[in-house]
């Protein structure tokens, strides 16, 4: 079969000079070689795509580490390394309201997340019993939320009734997913029921099987389930919009909306920094903040990845 | 079918179906609901706390959607507050600014249905015809990444970029000509709005797509090569088919959706614009109610677009179905 393809597409690469191409060897042997043409377009393309990506970050960094001078000789972003300093880190870590709503997001994010991992996977393994008591029921309770929302005033004014209002339980409490629950239980259901009715039969009881088998067996998805809740802790801003009213109290996304999209001056940065009227004066400061916000996200980004490709479709859907 | 007495699968194999043991009494083994509660309390404890916060905080507020009709007033709460009938469900159809709102969403929509669906499969595409395994590695981790990110990030880094002290319009300065500023011009608005979903979920988009390419036989492709099908045509004879379902699926879900459309993203660009092209029905339900206060009219706003979203799926997945797809569900 082979023989046959390669006496079918060699005429078609071969070139007068018989100088064979190097061939790729992840391409199938029937699979035609690119056109020189084609080649270059797709490398343009894509070259395109990961640039829009990565120029925008770069530049942000870049400026977050250049001193104000160098900011304000660019006109603005600073896309030539110039004079680097770590100044505009320096004096947001020093104390004062984005390091407060620095720590206020870790925070939130870790309670959060570790409640919400908690439950999710205790109320996955109580439900994954075949045929136990009322489980048919519970998982229809917890379907319904999936396709009808409360709306945002009912909520609202629940969240007000409970007294949460400028409280961070506001933002943390309402974490358990319906979905999530029903992820980690189809994995859980996936485990081979022999390995859990020995041990049951050697005398492990609940907490025990789902300590030392479930758990471990299913580390790959409790820690995509956790990662997504972690990176939705950490962007949520329109919550915090909502139920934090008290500006001592904001956590980062809402410091980063108010002090570099707004621009509102920060106390004891010195200078108006008004970005709709291209005043930069603060231009490192502001980009440092960013960084900050994305930092996070960058650390726990490879982790995540490794494990897209098991939870790939659930992710996607989730969006 | 399933309750058929002849059937001979021994009661253990019947746990998946608990609903059915009744029916198949015979076959098993009768536990009562005492014994069971009682054996199954350890797992009924693990689930409870999650029971809790889902009924707290999803179900209470649905009920709490009684308030549209109603006159509510915080201060007489819901239980006092009087029965008016559908008074707010009228004002909320006589009221222009709503109708206007509406016609926002569905053109923000409907523009972002037209431009941005139509990306990440192309992306996908092109991505699946890249062999080499790390370069395709690289692109995706980099493509996935503004997923991550949060609207207030993505906004901001927007505003860095075509704002009016931004990158490029500094730069089209430096080199003598007039400035702009994309991020207050009411007329580019939705491009903008645009621009921004396809920076940052595109990527993230193609996933769904790779994956139901890869379920794809590499036989049929290599069939089809023999029989002389060159890389296009064997793009719109298998790998297009074989996302059809996909597609339609996800289409489904966005007309779903379409009435919630980016409301983060919308709403820090509210002010910048103005109202006139960036009010939707969510950021106006949200002003009506929790800023102007008017709860009993945001309510019924809320649940009128919940109402004609429910309708929009309900239709897109009819249509389907006359398409002769499967949908989101089917009737059993």
């Amino acid at each position: 079969m082979i023989t046959v393809t390669s006496v079918i597409t060699e005429p078609a690469i071969a070139s007068p000079a018989i100088k064979r191409k190097r061939r790729n060897p992840n391409r199938p042997t029937w699979e035609e070689q690119p056109t020189g043409w084609g080649a270059a377009m797709k490398f343009v393309v894509l070259s395109v795509v990961v640039l829009s990506v990565l120029f925008p970050l770069y530049t942000v960094v870049l400026t977050s580490l250049s001193t104000h001078a160098a900011s304000v000789r660019a006109g603005g972003l600073v896309t030539v390394p110039g004079d680097l300093t770590l100044n505009a880190y320096k004096e947001i870590l020093s104390g004062g309201i984005v390091t407060r709503a620095t720590l206020v997001s870790v925070g939130i994010t870790v309670v959060g997340t570790a409640l919400s991992t908690v439950l999710t996977v205790l109320a996955a393994y109580g439900l994954s019993r075949p045929n136990s008591f009322g489980h048919r029921k519970i998982l229809f309770v917890f379907l319904i939320t999936m396709f009808f929302g409360a709306g945002m005033i009912p909520t609202y004014l629940l969240v007000s009734a409970l007294g949460l209002i400028n409280s961070y339980w506001a933002l943390i409490l309402p974490a358990v997913s319906a979905f999530n629950v029903l992820i980690v239980r189809n994995f859980f259901m996936a485990i081979e029921p022999a390995i859990l009715d020995a041990a049951r039969i050697d005398g492990a009881g609940d907490w025990r099987i789902l300590g030392k088998i479930v758990v471990p067996m299913s580390r790959a998805v409790i820690a995509v389930v956790s990662l997504f809740s972690a990176v939705g802790y950490w962007n949520a801003f329109f919550n915090a919009v909502l139920y934090i009213n008290d500006n001592a109290k904001w956590p980062l996304q809402l410091v980063l909306r108010s002090y570099v999209l707004q621009g509102v001056t920060l106390p004891g940065s010195g200078g108006p920094v008004g970005v709709n009227t291209g005043a930069v004066s603060g231009l490192p400061l502001q980009m440092a903040i960013m960084v900050l916000a994305i930092l996070p996200i960058l650390m726990v980004y490879p982790f995540v990845q490794k494990h897209f490709t098991k939870g790939v479709i659930f992710g996607a859907i989730k969006g | 079918m399933t309750t058929s007495p002849v059937r001979r699968h021994p009661p253990a194999s019947d746990h998946a179906r608990g609903g059915a043991a009744k029916s198949a009494a015979p076959l098993v083994r009768h536990i009562s609901w005492q014994t069971r509660l009682k054996r199954d309390r350890t797992l009924l404890l693990m689930v409870s706390p999650t029971i809790v916060l889902i009924v707290v905080f999803c179900y209470v507020p649905m009920l709490g959607n009684i308030i549209a009709w109603q006159d509510y007033s915080p201060y007489t709460g819901f239980v006092h507050s009087p029965f008016v009938g559908w008074e707010a469900f009228v004002r909320v159809f006589n009221n222009p600014a709503f109708a206007h709102a509406v016609v926002n969403t569905l053109t923000i929509t409907t523009f972002q249905l037209v431009f941005f669906f139509p990306i990440p499969i192309a992306l996908a595409l092109l991505l699946n015809s890249v062999i080499t395994p790390r370069l395709r590695t690289l692109v995706q981790s980099v493509v996935y990444l503004p997923h991550f990110f949060s609207w207030v990030l993505v906004v901001t880094l927007f505003q860095q970029i075509f704002g009016g002290a931004g990158l490029i319009s500094q730069t089209v300065r430096q080199h003598g000509g007039s400035g702009f500023d994309l991020m207050t011009n009411p007329h580019t608005f939705i491009l903008l709005l645009t621009g921004q979903s396809v920076w940052k979920e595109a990527g993230w988009g193609i996933i769904i797509f790779l994956a139901a390419i890869a379920t794809v036989s590499p036989e049929l492709y290599e069939a089809a090569a023999m029989d002389g099908a060159g890389k296009w045509r064997r793009m719109w004879h298998i790998t297009l088919p074989a996302i059809r379902p996909v597609v339609i699926l996800l289409l489904i879900l966005q007309l779903g959706s379409m009435l919630s459309v980016g409301f983060e993203q919308i709403i820090l660009q509210r002010a910048a614009v103005g109202t006139g092209v960036s009010e939707v029905i969510d950021t106006y339900v949200y002003f009506q109610g929790v800023v102007a206060g008017d709860w009993s009219f945001a309510t019924a706003a809320g649940l009128v677009k919940g109402a004609i979203s429910l309708v929009l799926v309900l239709g897109a997945n009819k249509l389907a179905h006359m398409l002769g797809e499967s949908g989101i569900y089917q009737k059993a």
